[in-house]
Protein backbone atom coordinates (compact mmCIF):
# COMPACT_ATOMS: atom_id res chain seq x y z
CA UNK A 1 0.00 0.00 0.00
CA UNK A 2 1.77 3.26 -0.92
CA UNK A 3 1.15 6.67 0.51
CA UNK A 4 -0.04 9.42 -0.66
CA UNK A 5 3.10 11.04 -1.07
CA UNK A 6 4.57 8.51 -2.65
CA UNK A 7 2.05 8.19 -5.50
CA UNK A 8 2.54 11.92 -5.95
CA UNK A 9 6.58 11.59 -6.52
CA UNK A 10 5.01 8.31 -9.49
CA UNK A 11 2.83 10.84 -11.23
CA UNK A 12 5.82 13.85 -10.73
CA UNK A 13 8.54 11.61 -12.23
CA UNK A 14 6.00 10.21 -15.16
CA UNK A 15 4.58 13.13 -16.05
CA UNK A 16 6.69 16.09 -14.74
CA UNK A 17 4.88 19.42 -16.13
CA UNK A 18 1.39 18.32 -16.04
CA UNK A 19 0.67 18.53 -12.79
CA UNK A 20 -0.94 22.02 -12.09
CA UNK A 21 -0.93 22.03 -8.31
CA UNK A 22 -1.28 19.41 -5.49
CA UNK A 23 -2.84 19.38 -1.93
CA UNK A 24 -1.07 16.48 0.78
CA UNK A 25 -2.29 18.25 3.59
CA UNK A 26 -6.13 17.19 3.54
CA UNK A 27 -7.79 13.77 4.79
CA UNK A 28 -7.87 13.13 0.91
CA UNK A 29 -4.80 14.31 -0.73
CA UNK A 30 -5.53 15.17 -4.12
CA UNK A 31 -3.39 16.18 -7.28
CA UNK A 32 -4.70 19.02 -10.25
CA UNK A 33 -3.93 17.54 -13.78
CA UNK A 34 -3.62 19.89 -16.77
CA UNK A 35 -6.64 18.69 -18.77
CA UNK A 36 -4.98 17.25 -21.87
CA UNK A 37 -3.13 14.85 -20.19
CA UNK A 38 -5.64 12.68 -17.44
CA UNK A 39 -6.44 10.27 -19.79
CA UNK A 40 -2.33 9.17 -20.32
CA UNK A 41 -2.25 10.12 -16.22
CA UNK A 42 -4.99 7.63 -15.45
CA UNK A 43 -4.31 5.02 -18.22
CA UNK A 44 -0.40 5.10 -16.49
CA UNK A 45 -2.12 4.81 -12.77
CA UNK A 46 -4.11 1.62 -13.93
CA UNK A 47 -1.09 -0.16 -16.00
CA UNK A 48 1.41 0.62 -13.59
CA UNK A 49 1.99 -2.20 -11.10
CA UNK A 50 3.03 -0.51 -8.37
CA UNK A 51 0.21 1.89 -8.70
CA UNK A 52 -2.61 -0.46 -9.97
CA UNK A 53 -5.17 1.51 -9.77
CA UNK A 54 -7.71 -0.81 -11.38
CA UNK A 55 -11.41 0.69 -10.19
CA UNK A 56 -12.55 3.88 -10.51
CA UNK A 57 -14.56 4.65 -7.42
CA UNK A 58 -16.53 7.73 -8.84
CA UNK A 59 -15.95 10.75 -11.28
CA UNK A 60 -18.16 13.34 -10.66
CA UNK A 61 -18.69 17.13 -12.08
CA UNK A 62 -18.36 20.11 -9.87
CA UNK A 63 -19.36 23.81 -10.24
CA UNK A 64 -17.85 26.37 -8.06
CA UNK A 65 -19.53 29.20 -9.29
CA UNK A 66 -20.72 31.05 -6.41
CA UNK A 67 -18.19 29.84 -3.99
CA UNK A 68 -17.32 32.31 -1.37
CA UNK A 69 -13.44 31.12 -1.17
CA UNK A 70 -12.74 28.66 -4.97
CA UNK A 71 -12.38 30.67 -7.98
CA UNK A 72 -15.19 29.97 -10.87
CA UNK A 73 -14.82 27.12 -12.98
CA UNK A 74 -16.00 23.55 -13.48
CA UNK A 75 -14.05 20.88 -12.26
CA UNK A 76 -13.89 16.66 -12.81
CA UNK A 77 -13.41 15.25 -9.81
CA UNK A 78 -11.66 11.26 -10.31
CA UNK A 79 -11.89 9.25 -7.27
CA UNK A 80 -9.63 5.82 -7.56
CA UNK A 81 -9.00 2.69 -5.69
CA UNK A 82 -6.59 -0.11 -6.13
CA UNK A 83 -8.08 -3.27 -5.24
CA UNK A 84 -4.73 -4.89 -5.45
CA UNK A 85 -2.54 -2.30 -2.98
CA UNK A 86 -5.20 -1.11 -0.99
CA UNK A 87 -4.39 2.57 -2.20
CA UNK A 88 -6.58 5.51 -2.59
CA UNK A 89 -6.22 8.62 -4.56
CA UNK A 90 -8.00 12.07 -5.86
CA UNK A 91 -7.08 13.01 -9.30
CA UNK A 92 -9.15 16.33 -10.34
CA UNK A 93 -9.26 18.51 -13.68
CA UNK A 94 -10.08 22.10 -13.66
CA UNK A 95 -12.08 23.78 -16.38
CA UNK A 96 -13.10 26.92 -18.05
CA UNK A 97 -16.89 27.20 -17.51
CA UNK A 98 -17.20 28.61 -21.08
CA UNK A 99 -15.70 25.72 -22.83
CA UNK A 100 -15.22 22.36 -20.57
CA UNK A 101 -13.37 20.38 -22.73
CA UNK A 102 -11.55 16.87 -21.25
CA UNK A 103 -10.42 13.27 -22.61
CA UNK A 104 -12.45 10.99 -21.77
CA UNK A 105 -11.20 7.73 -19.42
CA UNK A 106 -13.52 5.45 -20.82
CA UNK A 107 -10.55 3.21 -22.57
CA UNK A 108 -9.05 2.48 -18.92
CA UNK A 109 -12.00 1.82 -16.65
CA UNK A 110 -15.51 1.26 -18.61
CA UNK A 111 -17.90 2.74 -15.99
CA UNK A 112 -16.24 6.13 -16.93
CA UNK A 113 -18.35 5.83 -20.02
CA UNK A 114 -21.82 6.43 -17.84
CA UNK A 115 -20.45 8.48 -15.30
CA UNK A 116 -18.87 10.91 -17.94
CA UNK A 117 -22.80 10.52 -19.98
CA UNK A 118 -23.41 12.01 -16.10
CA UNK A 119 -21.57 14.92 -15.85
CA UNK A 120 -21.93 16.03 -19.36
CA UNK A 121 -25.62 15.97 -18.92
CA UNK A 122 -25.37 17.70 -15.51
CA UNK A 123 -23.06 20.20 -16.09
CA UNK A 124 -22.01 20.16 -19.99
CA UNK A 125 -18.73 19.08 -19.56
CA UNK A 126 -18.20 17.56 -23.18
CA UNK A 127 -15.56 14.43 -23.38
CA UNK A 128 -13.20 13.98 -26.28
CA UNK A 129 -13.31 10.94 -27.78
CA UNK A 130 -16.27 9.58 -26.03
CA UNK A 131 -17.68 6.67 -27.76
CA UNK A 132 -21.41 8.11 -27.25
CA UNK A 133 -22.09 11.18 -25.49
CA UNK A 134 -25.38 12.21 -24.69
CA UNK A 135 -28.02 12.65 -22.03
CA UNK A 136 -28.86 10.13 -19.24
CA UNK A 137 -30.78 11.19 -16.32
CA UNK A 138 -32.41 13.86 -18.42
CA UNK A 139 -34.63 13.41 -21.82
CA UNK A 140 -32.80 13.70 -24.88
CA UNK A 141 -34.09 17.23 -26.08
CA UNK A 142 -34.09 19.05 -22.59
CA UNK A 143 -31.52 22.49 -22.54
CA UNK A 144 -29.65 23.33 -20.08
CA UNK A 145 -27.48 21.54 -18.09
CA UNK A 146 -29.45 20.98 -14.36
CA UNK A 147 -27.00 20.78 -11.50
CA UNK A 148 -24.85 24.08 -12.38
CA UNK A 149 -25.14 26.80 -9.86
CA UNK A 150 -26.82 29.14 -11.97
CA UNK A 151 -29.15 26.84 -14.29
CA UNK A 152 -32.77 28.54 -14.22
CA UNK A 153 -35.70 26.12 -14.50
CA UNK A 154 -37.96 25.95 -17.93
CA UNK A 155 -41.07 27.47 -17.50
CA UNK A 156 -42.52 24.36 -19.85
CA UNK A 157 -41.27 21.10 -21.69
CA UNK A 158 -42.81 20.22 -24.48
CA UNK A 159 -46.16 22.01 -23.44
CA UNK A 160 -46.21 20.46 -20.09
CA UNK A 161 -45.64 23.18 -17.29
CA UNK A 162 -41.90 22.51 -15.68
CA UNK A 163 -41.65 25.51 -13.07
CA UNK A 164 -42.85 24.65 -10.01
CA UNK A 165 -46.09 26.18 -9.27
CA UNK A 166 -46.69 28.33 -5.53
CA UNK A 167 -47.49 26.60 -2.69
CA UNK A 168 -50.56 27.01 -1.28
CA UNK A 169 -49.20 28.61 2.05
CA UNK A 170 -47.77 31.11 -0.49
CA UNK A 171 -51.05 31.74 -2.15
CA UNK A 172 -53.05 32.01 1.32
CA UNK A 173 -50.40 34.56 2.46
CA UNK A 174 -50.58 36.91 -0.74
CA UNK A 175 -54.27 36.90 -0.04
CA UNK A 176 -56.16 34.73 -2.28
CA UNK A 177 -59.08 32.81 -1.09
CA UNK A 178 -58.05 28.90 -1.04
CA UNK A 179 -61.95 26.77 -1.51
CA UNK A 180 -61.23 23.17 -0.92
CA UNK A 181 -60.97 22.68 -4.70
CA UNK A 182 -58.04 20.21 -4.80
CA UNK A 183 -57.13 20.90 -8.44
CA UNK A 184 -56.76 24.60 -8.45
CA UNK A 185 -53.70 25.18 -10.50
CA UNK A 186 -51.00 27.17 -8.99
CA UNK B 1 -31.85 8.26 -31.76
CA UNK B 2 -30.56 7.67 -35.34
CA UNK B 3 -32.42 5.57 -37.23
CA UNK B 4 -29.83 3.44 -39.10
CA UNK B 5 -30.26 0.82 -42.80
CA UNK B 6 -31.18 -2.49 -40.75
CA UNK B 7 -30.60 -5.43 -42.69
CA UNK B 8 -34.18 -6.18 -42.38
CA UNK B 9 -34.38 -9.56 -39.97
CA UNK B 10 -33.24 -7.45 -36.96
CA UNK B 11 -36.37 -5.83 -34.68
CA UNK B 12 -36.49 -2.83 -32.42
CA UNK B 13 -38.26 -3.94 -29.43
CA UNK B 14 -38.69 -1.51 -26.19
CA UNK B 15 -38.75 -3.09 -23.08
CA UNK B 16 -40.47 -0.83 -20.65
CA UNK B 17 -40.57 1.65 -19.25
CA UNK B 18 -43.69 -0.42 -17.99
CA UNK B 19 -42.68 -3.51 -17.15
CA UNK B 20 -43.40 -6.06 -14.43
CA UNK B 21 -40.33 -7.62 -14.67
CA UNK B 22 -37.80 -4.16 -14.96
CA UNK B 23 -37.69 -3.79 -11.28
CA UNK B 24 -39.20 -0.49 -11.79
CA UNK B 25 -38.78 2.08 -14.64
CA UNK B 26 -36.10 1.37 -16.80
CA UNK B 27 -36.31 1.53 -20.49
CA UNK B 28 -34.26 -1.66 -22.59
CA UNK B 29 -34.50 -0.86 -25.96
CA UNK B 30 -33.41 -4.54 -27.53
CA UNK B 31 -32.33 -5.23 -31.12
CA UNK B 32 -33.03 -8.78 -31.52
CA UNK B 33 -32.92 -11.29 -34.14
CA UNK B 34 -36.15 -13.56 -33.82
CA UNK B 35 -36.01 -14.55 -30.14
CA UNK B 36 -31.73 -14.00 -29.55
CA UNK B 37 -30.76 -10.42 -28.54
CA UNK B 38 -28.34 -8.44 -30.39
CA UNK B 39 -27.95 -5.67 -28.47
CA UNK B 40 -29.65 -3.87 -25.14
CA UNK B 41 -29.44 -0.38 -24.83
CA UNK B 42 -30.76 1.04 -21.53
CA UNK B 43 -32.24 3.95 -20.91
CA UNK B 44 -33.15 5.40 -17.96
CA UNK B 45 -33.77 8.96 -16.32
CA UNK B 46 -37.62 8.10 -15.54
CA UNK B 47 -37.24 8.18 -11.85
CA UNK B 48 -34.99 11.31 -11.95
CA UNK B 49 -35.99 13.43 -9.16
CA UNK B 50 -32.66 15.47 -8.58
CA UNK B 51 -31.44 14.75 -4.96
CA UNK B 52 -28.45 16.34 -6.12
CA UNK B 53 -29.68 19.39 -6.31
CA UNK B 54 -32.01 19.22 -3.24
CA UNK B 55 -29.25 18.59 -1.55
CA UNK B 56 -27.81 21.37 -2.03
CA UNK B 57 -30.72 23.71 -1.22
CA UNK B 58 -31.81 22.51 2.31
CA UNK B 59 -29.13 21.88 5.14
CA UNK B 60 -26.75 18.36 6.23
CA UNK B 61 -29.56 16.78 8.34
CA UNK B 62 -32.45 17.89 5.91
CA UNK B 63 -30.75 15.76 3.53
CA UNK B 64 -31.54 12.60 4.95
CA UNK B 65 -35.15 12.15 4.48
CA UNK B 66 -34.04 12.38 0.28
CA UNK B 67 -31.19 9.97 1.02
CA UNK B 68 -33.77 7.14 2.20
CA UNK B 69 -35.71 7.99 -0.78
CA UNK B 70 -32.42 6.84 -2.83
CA UNK B 71 -33.09 3.33 -2.28
CA UNK B 72 -36.22 2.89 -1.03
CA UNK B 73 -35.55 -1.04 -0.17
CA UNK B 74 -32.41 -0.49 1.56
CA UNK B 75 -33.01 3.51 3.59
CA UNK B 76 -31.56 2.12 6.63
CA UNK B 77 -27.74 1.75 5.01
CA UNK B 78 -28.25 4.99 2.36
CA UNK B 79 -28.84 7.46 5.39
CA UNK B 80 -26.07 5.67 7.13
CA UNK B 81 -23.70 5.93 4.43
CA UNK B 82 -24.47 9.58 4.34
CA UNK B 83 -24.65 10.28 7.97
CA UNK B 84 -20.95 8.53 8.19
CA UNK B 85 -19.77 11.18 5.47
CA UNK B 86 -20.71 14.41 7.37
CA UNK B 87 -19.30 12.69 10.83
CA UNK B 88 -16.22 12.09 9.23
CA UNK B 89 -16.05 15.63 8.03
CA UNK B 90 -17.24 16.92 11.21
CA UNK B 91 -14.43 14.23 13.31
CA UNK B 92 -16.98 13.37 15.24
CA UNK B 93 -17.54 10.12 17.23
CA UNK B 94 -20.35 8.60 18.41
CA UNK B 95 -21.28 6.44 21.57
CA UNK B 96 -21.22 2.21 21.13
CA UNK B 97 -24.62 2.52 21.43
CA UNK B 98 -25.31 3.99 18.37
CA UNK B 99 -22.80 1.95 16.66
CA UNK B 100 -24.37 -1.34 17.35
CA UNK B 101 -27.90 0.19 16.64
CA UNK B 102 -26.62 1.13 13.38
CA UNK B 103 -25.43 -2.21 12.68
CA UNK B 104 -28.50 -3.77 14.22
CA UNK B 105 -30.83 -1.39 11.90
CA UNK B 106 -28.28 -1.91 8.54
CA UNK B 107 -28.45 -6.23 8.98
CA UNK B 108 -32.30 -6.56 9.49
CA UNK B 109 -32.72 -3.98 6.56
CA UNK B 110 -30.16 -6.07 5.10
CA UNK B 111 -32.51 -9.13 5.00
CA UNK B 112 -35.65 -7.13 4.27
CA UNK B 113 -33.93 -6.11 1.44
CA UNK B 114 -32.05 -9.40 0.34
CA UNK B 115 -35.67 -11.12 1.21
CA UNK B 116 -37.56 -8.86 -1.52
CA UNK B 117 -34.35 -8.97 -4.07
CA UNK B 118 -35.04 -13.65 -4.32
CA UNK B 119 -38.54 -12.93 -3.78
CA UNK B 120 -39.82 -10.81 -6.97
CA UNK B 121 -36.84 -12.50 -8.69
CA UNK B 122 -38.63 -16.19 -8.21
CA UNK B 123 -41.82 -13.89 -9.68
CA UNK B 124 -39.86 -12.78 -12.81
CA UNK B 125 -38.41 -16.36 -13.46
CA UNK B 126 -42.06 -17.43 -13.08
CA UNK B 127 -42.69 -18.98 -9.66
CA UNK B 128 -44.71 -17.28 -7.08
CA UNK B 129 -44.74 -18.92 -4.23
CA UNK B 130 -41.13 -17.71 -3.09
CA UNK B 131 -42.64 -14.52 -3.62
CA UNK B 132 -45.10 -15.42 -1.03
CA UNK B 133 -42.63 -16.83 1.13
CA UNK B 134 -40.27 -13.93 1.28
CA UNK B 135 -42.79 -11.34 2.00
CA UNK B 136 -44.57 -12.92 4.68
CA UNK B 137 -40.88 -12.90 6.14
CA UNK B 138 -39.87 -9.26 4.66
CA UNK B 139 -43.68 -7.90 6.49
CA UNK B 140 -42.08 -8.95 9.86
CA UNK B 141 -38.97 -7.26 9.52
CA UNK B 142 -41.35 -4.10 8.66
CA UNK B 143 -43.32 -4.53 11.53
CA UNK B 144 -40.22 -4.31 13.76
CA UNK B 145 -39.31 -1.10 11.81
CA UNK B 146 -42.60 0.43 12.25
CA UNK B 147 -42.66 -0.25 15.92
CA UNK B 148 -39.06 1.20 15.93
CA UNK B 149 -39.48 4.76 14.17
CA UNK B 150 -43.00 4.71 13.11
CA UNK B 151 -42.23 4.18 9.04
CA UNK B 152 -41.98 0.96 7.16
CA UNK B 153 -39.83 2.11 4.22
CA UNK B 154 -38.30 5.39 4.49
CA UNK B 155 -37.22 5.56 8.33
CA UNK B 156 -34.95 9.15 8.55
CA UNK B 157 -33.64 6.90 11.32
CA UNK B 158 -29.41 7.46 10.94
CA UNK B 159 -28.94 11.07 12.02
CA UNK B 160 -25.27 12.47 12.01
CA UNK B 161 -24.25 11.90 15.33
CA UNK B 162 -26.97 9.44 16.51
CA UNK B 163 -29.86 7.81 15.57
CA UNK B 164 -33.70 9.17 15.82
CA UNK B 165 -35.23 6.57 17.96
CA UNK B 166 -33.78 4.22 20.85
CA UNK B 167 -35.24 0.90 21.18
CA UNK B 168 -38.55 0.30 22.39
CA UNK B 169 -39.31 -1.84 25.36
CA UNK B 170 -39.55 -5.68 23.73
CA UNK B 171 -37.56 -4.83 20.79
CA UNK B 172 -34.68 -7.15 21.72
CA UNK B 173 -37.36 -10.73 22.95
CA UNK B 174 -39.31 -9.54 19.20
CA UNK B 175 -36.42 -9.87 17.05
CA UNK B 176 -34.79 -12.56 18.58
CA UNK B 177 -37.93 -14.43 18.49
CA UNK B 178 -38.38 -13.52 15.02
CA UNK B 179 -34.68 -14.73 13.90
CA UNK B 180 -35.50 -17.61 15.78
CA UNK B 181 -38.52 -18.52 13.08
CA UNK B 182 -36.56 -16.74 10.02
CA UNK B 183 -33.25 -19.33 10.56
CA UNK B 184 -35.95 -22.07 8.75
CA UNK B 185 -37.36 -20.25 6.74
CA UNK B 186 -33.57 -19.68 4.56
CA UNK B 187 -33.56 -23.69 4.63
CA UNK B 188 -36.95 -23.82 3.49
CA UNK B 189 -36.12 -21.14 0.66
CA UNK B 190 -33.29 -23.80 -0.57
CA UNK B 191 -35.16 -26.76 -0.75
CA UNK B 192 -38.33 -24.58 -2.60
CA UNK B 193 -36.36 -22.61 -5.16
CA UNK B 194 -32.57 -22.33 -5.09
CA UNK B 195 -31.56 -26.16 -6.25
CA UNK B 196 -35.25 -26.18 -8.41
CA UNK B 197 -34.20 -27.61 -11.51
CA UNK B 198 -35.77 -25.06 -13.68
CA UNK B 199 -34.71 -22.31 -11.76
CA UNK B 200 -31.15 -23.85 -12.57
CA UNK B 201 -32.02 -24.10 -16.31
CA UNK B 202 -32.79 -20.68 -16.12
CA UNK B 203 -30.25 -18.55 -14.20
CA UNK B 204 -27.06 -21.16 -14.59
CA UNK B 205 -24.85 -20.64 -17.04
CA UNK B 206 -26.78 -16.81 -18.10
CA UNK B 207 -25.32 -13.29 -17.69
CA UNK B 208 -21.90 -14.31 -16.82
CA UNK B 209 -19.51 -11.33 -15.47
CA UNK B 210 -15.93 -12.36 -15.37
CA UNK B 211 -13.76 -10.72 -12.88
CA UNK B 212 -12.25 -8.39 -15.29
CA UNK B 213 -15.31 -6.98 -16.40
CA UNK B 214 -16.30 -6.39 -13.00
CA UNK B 215 -13.86 -4.74 -11.81
CA UNK B 216 -13.49 -2.11 -14.93
CA UNK B 217 -17.58 -1.14 -14.28
CA UNK B 218 -16.38 -1.15 -10.68
CA UNK B 219 -19.42 -3.71 -10.29
CA UNK B 220 -19.62 -4.17 -6.42
CA UNK B 221 -21.89 -5.96 -3.81
CA UNK B 222 -23.26 -10.07 -4.35
CA UNK B 223 -23.06 -8.96 -8.06
CA UNK B 224 -19.03 -8.88 -7.49
CA UNK B 225 -18.96 -11.96 -5.00
CA UNK B 226 -21.15 -14.09 -7.03
CA UNK B 227 -18.04 -13.69 -9.46
CA UNK B 228 -15.86 -15.48 -6.95
CA UNK B 229 -14.32 -12.39 -5.65
CA UNK B 230 -14.52 -11.85 -1.79
CA UNK B 231 -14.44 -8.79 -1.26
CA UNK B 232 -17.09 -6.63 1.42
CA UNK B 233 -16.28 -3.01 2.50
CA UNK B 234 -17.56 -4.26 6.06
CA UNK B 235 -14.49 -6.60 6.31
CA UNK B 236 -11.80 -4.14 3.93
CA UNK B 237 -12.71 -0.71 5.52
CA UNK B 238 -15.19 -1.61 8.65
CA UNK B 239 -17.23 1.17 9.68
CA UNK B 240 -19.30 1.38 13.24
CA UNK B 241 -17.38 -1.46 14.33
CA UNK B 242 -17.97 -3.97 12.13
CA UNK B 243 -14.06 -5.42 12.66
CA UNK B 244 -15.20 -6.93 16.00
CA UNK B 245 -17.93 -9.19 14.95
CA UNK B 246 -17.91 -12.23 13.73
CA UNK B 247 -19.43 -12.90 10.17
CA UNK B 248 -17.85 -14.58 6.84
CA UNK B 249 -18.46 -12.92 3.36
CA UNK B 250 -20.19 -15.62 1.01
CA UNK B 251 -18.97 -15.68 -2.72
CA UNK B 252 -20.84 -17.38 -5.99
CA UNK B 253 -18.26 -20.83 -6.26
CA UNK B 254 -20.01 -21.81 -9.60
CA UNK B 255 -21.65 -24.76 -8.78
CA UNK B 256 -23.81 -24.81 -11.62
CA UNK B 257 -21.94 -23.82 -14.91
CA UNK B 258 -19.95 -21.48 -15.04
CA UNK B 259 -18.16 -18.87 -12.46
CA UNK B 260 -20.35 -15.80 -11.76
CA UNK B 261 -23.47 -16.84 -13.52
CA UNK B 262 -27.15 -15.62 -12.33
CA UNK B 263 -27.40 -18.45 -10.20
CA UNK B 264 -24.52 -17.39 -7.89
CA UNK B 265 -25.42 -14.30 -8.01
CA UNK B 266 -28.60 -15.10 -6.54
CA UNK B 267 -26.74 -17.83 -3.86
CA UNK B 268 -24.66 -15.29 -2.57
CA UNK B 269 -27.83 -13.33 -1.06
CA UNK B 270 -29.45 -15.97 0.37
CA UNK B 271 -26.25 -17.02 2.10
CA UNK B 272 -25.98 -13.25 3.01
CA UNK B 273 -29.07 -13.42 4.72
CA UNK B 274 -27.50 -16.12 7.05
CA UNK B 275 -24.56 -13.69 7.95
CA UNK B 276 -26.55 -11.39 8.62
CA UNK B 277 -28.49 -13.19 11.44
CA UNK B 278 -25.58 -13.71 13.04
CA UNK B 279 -24.30 -10.24 12.90
CA UNK B 280 -27.64 -9.40 14.11
CA UNK B 281 -27.57 -12.29 17.16
CA UNK B 282 -24.15 -10.44 17.95
CA UNK B 283 -24.98 -7.01 18.18
CA UNK B 284 -28.37 -7.99 20.64
CA UNK B 285 -25.70 -9.77 22.98
CA UNK B 286 -23.48 -6.68 23.19
CA UNK B 287 -25.93 -3.26 22.73
CA UNK B 288 -24.46 -1.52 25.75
CA UNK B 289 -26.49 1.46 27.57
CA UNK B 290 -26.41 4.68 26.17
CA UNK B 291 -27.82 8.02 25.05
CA UNK B 292 -29.05 7.31 21.43
CA UNK B 293 -29.04 11.39 20.59
CA UNK B 294 -25.68 12.45 23.04
CA UNK B 295 -23.47 13.41 20.32
CA UNK B 296 -25.91 15.08 17.60
CA UNK B 297 -24.87 18.50 16.75
CA UNK B 298 -27.20 21.34 17.72
CA UNK B 299 -25.77 23.26 14.06
CA UNK B 300 -24.19 20.75 11.49
CA UNK B 301 -21.19 23.54 10.28
CA UNK B 302 -18.64 21.16 8.79
CA UNK B 303 -14.89 23.16 8.21
CA UNK B 304 -14.07 23.65 4.59
CA UNK B 305 -12.79 20.20 3.00
CA UNK B 306 -14.39 17.59 1.15
CA UNK B 307 -14.57 13.53 1.45
CA UNK B 308 -15.54 10.40 -0.25
CA UNK B 309 -16.94 7.74 2.06
CA UNK B 310 -18.47 4.27 0.84
CA UNK B 311 -20.39 1.57 2.81
CA UNK B 312 -21.40 -1.56 1.80
CA UNK B 313 -25.60 -1.88 1.05
CA UNK B 314 -27.30 -4.77 0.20
CA UNK B 315 -26.84 -3.47 -3.78
CA UNK B 316 -23.25 -2.68 -3.38
CA UNK B 317 -20.92 0.00 -2.85
CA UNK B 318 -22.32 3.35 -2.05
CA UNK B 319 -20.44 6.49 -2.34
CA UNK B 320 -20.87 9.64 -1.05
CA UNK B 321 -18.81 12.54 -2.01
CA UNK B 322 -19.62 15.75 -0.05
CA UNK B 323 -18.03 19.11 -0.57
CA UNK B 324 -18.71 21.66 2.46
CA UNK B 325 -17.62 25.15 2.20
CA UNK B 326 -17.79 25.89 5.84
CA UNK B 327 -21.28 26.83 5.47
CA UNK B 328 -24.74 25.33 7.30
CA UNK B 329 -25.68 23.93 3.14
CA UNK B 330 -23.62 21.13 1.63
CA UNK B 331 -21.52 22.63 -1.51
CA UNK B 332 -22.01 19.93 -3.70
CA UNK B 333 -23.77 16.19 -2.77
CA UNK B 334 -22.85 13.34 -4.95
CA UNK B 335 -24.01 9.86 -5.01
CA UNK B 336 -22.55 6.78 -6.59
CA UNK B 337 -24.73 4.19 -6.32
CA UNK B 338 -23.89 0.82 -7.25
CA UNK B 339 -27.05 -0.06 -9.05
CA UNK B 340 -26.10 2.72 -11.47
CA UNK B 341 -22.53 0.94 -12.03
CA UNK B 342 -23.70 -2.67 -12.33
CA UNK B 343 -26.50 -1.40 -14.82
CA UNK B 344 -23.80 -0.31 -17.13
CA UNK B 345 -22.60 -3.57 -17.61
CA UNK B 346 -26.00 -4.71 -19.01
CA UNK B 347 -25.10 -4.50 -22.89
CA UNK B 348 -21.73 -6.68 -22.25
CA UNK B 349 -23.34 -9.66 -20.20
CA UNK B 350 -26.51 -9.59 -22.30
CA UNK B 351 -25.34 -10.06 -25.80
CA UNK B 352 -26.37 -13.18 -27.44
CA UNK B 353 -28.77 -14.08 -25.03
CA UNK B 354 -32.54 -14.78 -25.20
CA UNK B 355 -35.06 -12.33 -24.32
CA UNK B 356 -36.13 -14.18 -21.32
CA UNK B 357 -32.56 -14.35 -20.28
CA UNK B 358 -32.21 -10.74 -20.69
CA UNK B 359 -35.57 -10.98 -17.52
CA UNK B 360 -33.09 -13.25 -15.79
CA UNK B 361 -30.27 -11.12 -15.65
CA UNK B 362 -32.09 -7.80 -14.43
CA UNK B 363 -33.46 -9.56 -12.03
CA UNK B 364 -30.10 -10.97 -10.75
CA UNK B 365 -28.23 -7.49 -10.41
CA UNK B 366 -31.18 -6.50 -8.39
CA UNK B 367 -31.57 -3.18 -9.43
CA UNK B 368 -33.49 -0.28 -7.68
CA UNK B 369 -33.99 2.34 -10.40
CA UNK B 370 -34.49 4.87 -7.19
CA UNK B 371 -31.20 4.40 -6.44
CA UNK B 372 -29.75 4.76 -10.51
CA UNK B 373 -31.69 7.69 -11.33
CA UNK B 374 -31.50 9.61 -7.43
Amino acid sequence: MKKAVEILEKIQKNFPDKIVKSNMEVCQPFVVIVPEAISEVCAFLKEDEAMAFDSLMCLSGVDYKGSKTEEERLEVVYHLFSVSQRHKFVLKVELVRETPVVPTVEGVWGIANWHEREAYDMFGIRFEGHSDLRRILCPDDWVDYPLRKDYVPPETYQGMPAAASKQFAELAQEGEELGTDPYRAG
Amino acid sequence: MQVEAYAGEEMILNMGPQHPSTHGVLRLELETDGEIVKKVIPHIGYLHRCFEKHAEKIDYLGVIPFCDRMDYIASMNNSLGYALAIEKLLQLEVNQRVQTLRILMAELNRIASHLLSIGTYAMDIGSFTPFLHCFREREKVLDLFEWLCGARLLYNYNWVGGVSHDLPTGFIEKTREFLRQFEPVITEMDKLLSYNKIFIERTANVGIITEKQAFSHNVTGPNLRGSGIRWDLRKEEPYCGYETYNFEIPVGLGKFGSLGSCWDRYYVRVREMEQSIQLILQALDRLPEGDVQETVPKRIKPSKGEIYDRTETPRGELGYYVISDGGLIPFRVKVKSPCFTVLSILPSIAKGAMVADIIAIIGSIDIVMGEIDR
